[in-house]
């Protein structure tokens, strides 16, 4: 029921009386203005988190061993082991959840360990299979990534960090093609890796050199071990499902105790993943409790101001209803009064803390820091405003309240 | 027009009780010129408060037009009030934010009639008292007079059958007073019933008829032989 004429009686009382109304008005202005701008810092420090995994596999997860702690099958406890490559036909064959499979070894960081012609750095080598691209999406600024022919055919080519090219090649040449030493072998380069995400296995991908799983154990000398395994699981099956039967069938076929507890390590991005996830139900949360509890606040004070300002207006408010109004439109005037109020001040927060997140998206629009592009969504925004409009309805309940029960003669009696 | 029978009243506080009115009866024709004279604390005041339906009374009748005003309803009241009476204060009470023109056409306000409709009916109201150029100004830009003209178009606007006046002319001067007392007599001859609660004699005299209250009763009531009075002007 909008009625025009009444908001513009309201309209007249509100800006006749402008330092009054704007006092009343402040507290919501800063309670929504606050609001605003914690909504977005929060919504920036989820955006911030979520881009340092961007491109990881949320269902995966990731496998190494470590000594035995328990004797078992006549094997004393204490016994080094490594995973090889039956291990994986065995995975294959027993845990058909598992979606894609990528076994790594790697071969430690040594002093300059990858050299070409006269440049030399130490950086991480890495054995891969096609596969673990699937898992942890590389971003490739030349080339390709490593594929099933370079894998089956042992090939000698690499595919180097963004970083390792920046050092061994000068500055925009094509390095698809060209020859360096990795610990004193000739690797063909056929890609330049650029991660997408703040995680790293095994070293910093920008600075590793990544080589054909099977060339790397041949090469080196590593016969069939493998150092780690990285699993995801089929779409609709829990990862830690997953990662339980692959540890109960790793044991088995290494005569490992199914009790032992240190001998197959492990982490699952699952777990890494809800911990996010609750970190940032956790922060949201806490913002809206704070931010909706500073809006009280100023509804609060609206509320107080407002009822000083109908004591102090009794003689006004008698005088109009010796005219005619009724206690309804007395109520209905000092409760639209409220509401109007309310809203005006919350929109004006709610657009200076626009302002002020789009001012700081500005400023943050190329760091790599944990906060990233604040904003509040539309939906945020009305939600806002809908939740005003009710505060405003209650903070002008009790003033409302007050203002109907003067009495008309009560207002006009002579002093 | 007005009908009151045994009307009794009386304010309690926590220790006392004040019986203010004690059994009025008051007839009061269609286009009466009336002042109601009293000592301050006779109940004359707490009497024009109930005609104004201000106030409930305890026991009685009080018959307005026919209807019968009794335990009206906030509403109901506030209703009769605005279709009926016109109030005119000793303070103006006129809302001190609001400038002229538009203290003068809230009641229509009340009644539901259109913001340019009553601001039209305002300014021709503000134009009979010789204050149109004053219509754009708030009170506190206006002499005690003036205001007094303001608030006395505001309790006509509505075109109501009855004025009540709280001693009009109580906070001006004596010219001024004149003035006042010579546009509410133009009024009255416009057949308004007028109601002029007063202690001032000079106020009586310019009324057809005079009601002396004392301790809550009404002890006479006489017709002023000197109306119409004669103005040296």
């Amino acid at each position: 029921m909008f009625d025009l004429d009444k908001f513009q009686e309201i309209w007249i009382t509100i800006t006749h009386n402008k330092s009054r109304s704007v006092m009343t008005a402040f507290g919501i202005f800063w309670g929504m203005f606050m609001l605003v701008v914690m909504v977005g810092t929060g919504i920036a420090l989820e955006r911030g988190i979520s881009s340092q995994i961007e491109g990881f596999a949320t269902n995966s997860c990731f496998i190494w061993t470590d000594r035995t702690s328990l004797p078992y099958k006549g094997f004393r406890k204490g016994r080094q082991w490594n995973m090889e490559n039956k291990d994986l036909q065995i995975l294959k064959s027993t845990v058909p959840e598992i979606q894609y499979m990528a076994p790594m070894i790697f071969a430690g960081n040594t002093n300059n360990n990858v050299t070409r012609n006269d440049k030399a750095g130490s950086y991480h080598i890495k054995g891969n299979l096609p596969a673990y691209n699937l898992i942890d999406n590389q971003k490739l600024i030349f080339g390709r990534y490593i594929n099933d022919v370079d894998i089956a055919e042992k090939r000698k080519v690499c595919v180097i960090g963004e970083r390792v090219y920046e050092v061994l090649f000068p500055h925009g040449e094509d390095p698809i093609g060209k020859s360096i030493q990795v610990r004193g072998i000739y690797f063909q380069v056929i890609g330049v890796t650029r991660s997408n995400a703040n995680i790293n296995i095994g070293g910093d991908s920008m600075e590793s050199v990544i080589l054909p799983f099977s060339t790397m154990q041949q090469v080196f000398n590593m016969g069939n071990s493998i150092h780690f395994m990285a699993i995801t699981a089929q779409p609709g099956v829990k990862v830690s499902e997953v990662e339980k039967k692959v540890y109960a069938a790793l044991k088995t076929a290494n005569n490992i105790s199914p009790d032992d507890p240190t001998a197959v390590g492990g982490m699952n991005m699952e777990d890494q993943f809800t911990m996010f996830l609750y970190l940032g139900i956790g922060i949201s949360s806490l913002i809206w409790i704070v931010g909706l509890g500073t809006l009280f606040a100023g509804a609060v004070g609206v509320s107080n101001i407002m009822l000083v300002t109908v004591r102090e207006r009794t003689r006004e408010i008698g005088i109009r209803r010796a005219l005619g109004a009724t206690p309804r439109v007395i109520v209905s005037q000092i409760l639209t009064e409220s509401v109007v109020l309310t809203l005006m001040a919350g929109t004006a927060g709610l657009m200076f803390g626009v302002g002020i997140l789009s001012l700081a998206g500005k400023l943050l629009e190329n760091s790599t820091g944990i906060l990233k592009d604040p904003q509040i969504g539309f939906g945020v925004g009305i939600g806002a405003l809908l939740i005003l409009l009710i505060i405003g309805t209650l903070a002008g309940f009790i003033p409302a309240n007050r203002a109907m029960k003067i009495k008309p003669i009560e207002a006009i009696r002579e002093e | 027009m007005i009908k009151l029978s045994d009307i009794n009243k009386t304010y309690y506080t926590e220790a006392t009780s004040l019986h203010v009115l004690k059994g009025v009866d008051l007839l009061i024709e269609s286009g009466d010129y009336v002042s109601i004279m009293g000592a301050s604390g006779s109940g004359k005041s707490t009497l024009l408060n109930i005609l104004g339906m201000l106030d409930n009374y305890d026991t009685g009748d009080y018959y307005l037009n026919n209807i019968l005003i009794k335990n009206l309803s906030e509403r109901q009241a506030a209703k009769y009030r605005n279709e009926m009476i016109g109030f005119v204060f000793q303070s103006f009470n006129l809302i001190n934010f609001k400038n002229a023109l538009e203290n003068v056409a809230l009641p229509l306000y009340y009644r539901k009639i259109s913001r340019k409709k009553r601001n039209i009916i305002a300014m021709e109201y503000l134009d009979k008292m010789g204050l149109k150029d004053w219509a754009y100004h708030l009170p506190s830009e206006m002499s005690g007079g003036q205001k007094q003209r303001v608030a006395i178009a505001r309790a006509i606007i509505s075109e109501p059958k009855i004025l009540l006046a709280d001693e009009p002319t109580g906070a001006l001067d004596s010219k001024t007073t004149e003035e006042v007392m010579q546009l509410l007599t133009d009024l009255n001859k416009g057949g308004i019933t007028t109601i002029i609660v007063t202690h001032e004699k000079s106020v009586a005299d310019a009324t057809k008829k005079v009601i002396h209250i004392k301790d809550g009763m009404i002890e006479s009531i006489e017709s002023n032989h000197n109306y119409p009075l004669t103005t040296n002007h």
